[in-house]
């Protein structure tokens, strides 16, 4: 199906909640742009931006009308995916319950290249071995993607060093790029179920200049990256450096308190819990999400291997930088850039890797 | 062991041959799409044995079904209700058609699971990761290595082995043991030696009536023949006790590709999702628990990896 233009978001919104899919997007909630439930189109964050550093996000006002000139929410779609706990059986007596796995039809509105990059990073993750989870996958296929260009990359991105981004390639059931003068979306679908929906919307051709004009916006967006990595060799240079004295130089910095791991929208570890309700007689066992930052996570025999904090950050800079390529032919950085900005003292990865030898 | 106990002095072991071919490799295919493999399966104590202080074997059945077969070397997620999952070595297989797990108490749920009777339902998954490559040591001078509870998964290896001894040349069991009391499968050692192969026991810390060896596993090296470039070892116990000897059967001229070690490491899925199993570019329970020092020594050798 050939580009489209759409005018109004309000009748994608309306339609997809017509089929049946709860839209979630960005919406502002306590001064920082979250992924949220939104019925209107009036509920985006119209004239809006955000600016982010390492360790620093502000929500600004903006001087035009645009619905999506931010970066990267602190929420992903890890969380649609991936919830952050969820309940894995019950045990009463000599029978074993299982909850129904819960896969609410969600439509993700405003995903990014890197969230979709993240996305395909996870399903080699809990799709591509020996073991895929069925309830992932129940999710993952409940999901409705509608990618939005990136036009104003934060100052933590490298989605282009990443080679992720900053425009949505694939993996996605529409794409949209918002254009002002006048104020409109050029809209390609993805996906079938994506040009029936665009079929179902007041739309009109798109011209020549619409398509100009989108490109336009993801050029200016790659020559705005806020970081850079240099990925040359990335995989061996730091799998070479696990003996680098700059281990110990972070790990005086950091706090070990995981924000990285629960913003990144690639970190899968998780944890379970057990409980007993006395009054029931039943056990229950429930999985969150785990950090490598923990002293517990590595815990054997007694002891934790990675006691370190030093131990802990080369683990988790390691593994997205080198060893997910062993394990799942990918990089686990997709540069979104959140574990820049939501590092409560401002560790950032870009620069941390350019440090190593 | 409890006066009066009646215990059967072994199991007959049975690995069961699930799959053709001989390396070490997955264990487990896909699962069907609606399986949730984080959900176990309920096993029920048929029989409990005290092994000496804290440590115990329990053989468990499915209360329903039948349980997938297992290789020497496999591990399974035990759980016990309520309180716990801990990666445990399968140390035998029921004659009934069942594990048989020895477990020691080291903490809440190791405590819950040696705390069960017979009668009572655990939880079991798996089983996972890769096994023994005992056909590699076919026609070698076999050399087993034990440190501690790491006799457990080297049992049903052990047994292989004597099943069917004549495929073998030289075999020897060496084990160390904190002291006297805590040595597991007493009997069973006794037991392989009437079947041509080499037993050495050490110790840490005598008591007044022990008469055996004192000090490392590694100084039992010097006491059994084997020929270094026709040996293939496996090595189990606590790391330090691993990786000293691996190194030492290596700097007597056993190929590194010919030890195998089976490591030990925090895990909460045995799937390769949960990620707190992971050493460098491997996960522990699906690439592990048994690797070759080849491929371990240099992982191994980095601190806090």
């Amino acid at each position: 199906m050939e580009a489209v233009v759409i005018r109004s978001l309000q009748p994608l919104i309306a339609v997809l909640r017509a089929r049946g899919f709860t839209v979630a997007a960005p919406k502002i909630r306590e001064k920082v742009i979250r992924m949220d439930e939104i019925v209107s189109e009036s509920e985006l964050p119209r004239g809006h931006g955000d600016e982010q550093a390492p360790g620093r996000y502000r929500l600004r006002e903006r001087d035009d009308e645009m619905l999506f000139s931010f970066a990267a929410s602190p929420d992903s779609a890890k969380r649609y995916t991936q919830p952050s706990s969820r309940t894995l059986f019950r045990i009463r007596g000599e029978t074993v319950e299982e909850p129904e796995a819960e896969a609410p039809r969600v439509a993700l509105l405003g995903m990014r290249a890197c969230d979709l990059a993240a996305l395909a990073v996870q399903d080699r993750v809990f799709l591509g071995g020996r073991h895929p989870d069925p309830d992932y996958r129940k999710r993952r296929e409940a999901l409705f993607l509608v990618a939005v260009n990136c036009a104003v990359p934060g100052g933590t991105c490298f989605c282009v060093s990443m080679g992720t981004g900053p425009k949505a390639t694939a993996g996605y059931d529409l794409a949209l790029t918002e254009l002002a003068g006048p104020h409109r979306f050029v809209a390609e679908a993805g996906s079938a179920y994506g040009a029936e929906i665009l079929r179902a919307l007041p739309r009109v051709p798109a011209a020549q200049a619409d398509l100009d004009a989108a490109e336009e916006v993801s050029r200016t967006a790659a020559e705005h990256m806020g970081r850079r990595v240099d990925t040359e060799g990335i995989k061996e240079r730091v799998a070479g450096a696990h003996d680098s004295p700059r281990w110990q130089q972070v790990a005086s910095r950091c706090l070990t308190c995981a924000n990285c791991t629960m913003v990144c929208p690639t970190c899968f570890c998780t944890t379970v819990e057990d409980s007993t309700d006395f009054a029931e007689g039943a056990a229950e066992r429930i999985e969150r999400w785990d950090s490598c930052f923990t002293l517990g996570f590595s815990e054997a025999g007694g002891a934790p291997v990675r006691g370190s904090g030093a131990a802990r950050y080369r683990q988790w800079l390691t593994h997205k930088f080198s060893t997910w390529f062993d394990q799942f032919g990918t990089s686990g950085c997709v540069g979104c850039g959140r574990c820049i900005t939501w590092c409560p003292v401002g560790i950032d990865v870009t620069e941390e890797l350019a440090n190593l030898p | 062991m409890k006066a009066g106990t009646r215990q059967p002095l072994a199991e007959p072991d049975e690995p069961c041959r699930a799959r053709a071919g001989s390396s070490p490799g997955p264990a487990n295919g896909p699962v069907s799409d609606e399986a949730r493999p984080m959900t176990p399966q309920l096993y029920r104590v048929r029989s409990r044995r005290a092994d000496r202080v804290d440590t115990v074997t329990l053989r468990l059945t499915p209360v329903r079904g039948r349980c997938p077969p297992y290789r020497p070397g496999q591990f399974t997620m035990l759980y016990a209700p309520g309180v716990g999952e801990v990666p445990m070595s399968i140390s035998g297989w029921a004659r009934a058609g069942g594990y048989v797990h020895t477990i020691r108490a080291v903490g809440a749920v190791s405590g819950a699971l040696c705390g069960k009777r017979p009668g009572d339902v655990v939880g079991v998954r798996g089983p996972y990761g890769t096994w023994w490559d005992i056909p590699a040591a076919a026609g070698m001078d076999v050399v087993v290595a034990a440190g501690g509870l790491g006799l457990a998964p080297l049992r049903p290896l052990v047994r292989e082995l004597v099943r069917h001894r004549a495929r073998y040349r030289r075999i020897s069991v060496i084990a160390g043991t904190r002291t006297p009391t805590t040595l597991v499968y007493a009997r069973e050692l006794a037991l392989w030696r009437g079947h041509g192969v080499d037993v050495q026991v050490t110790v840490d810390h005598p008591d007044h009536v022990w008469k055996g060896q004192v000090g490392l596993v590694t100084r039992l090296l010097d006491r059994i023949v084997f020929e270094p470039r026709r040996t293939f070892a496996f090595v189990c116990g606590p790391e330090a006790m691993m990786r000293a000897t691996a190194d030492d059967l290596v700097r007597r001229g056993v190929a590194a590709r010919r030890v195998e070690l089976s490591l030990e490491r925090n895990m909460k899925c045995g799937l390769g999702w949960c990620g707190h199993c992971q050493l460098g570019p491997l996960f522990v329970c699906l690439d592990g628990p048994v690797l070759d020092y080849e491929r371990a020594a240099r992982l191994l050798a980095v601190e806090e990896l």
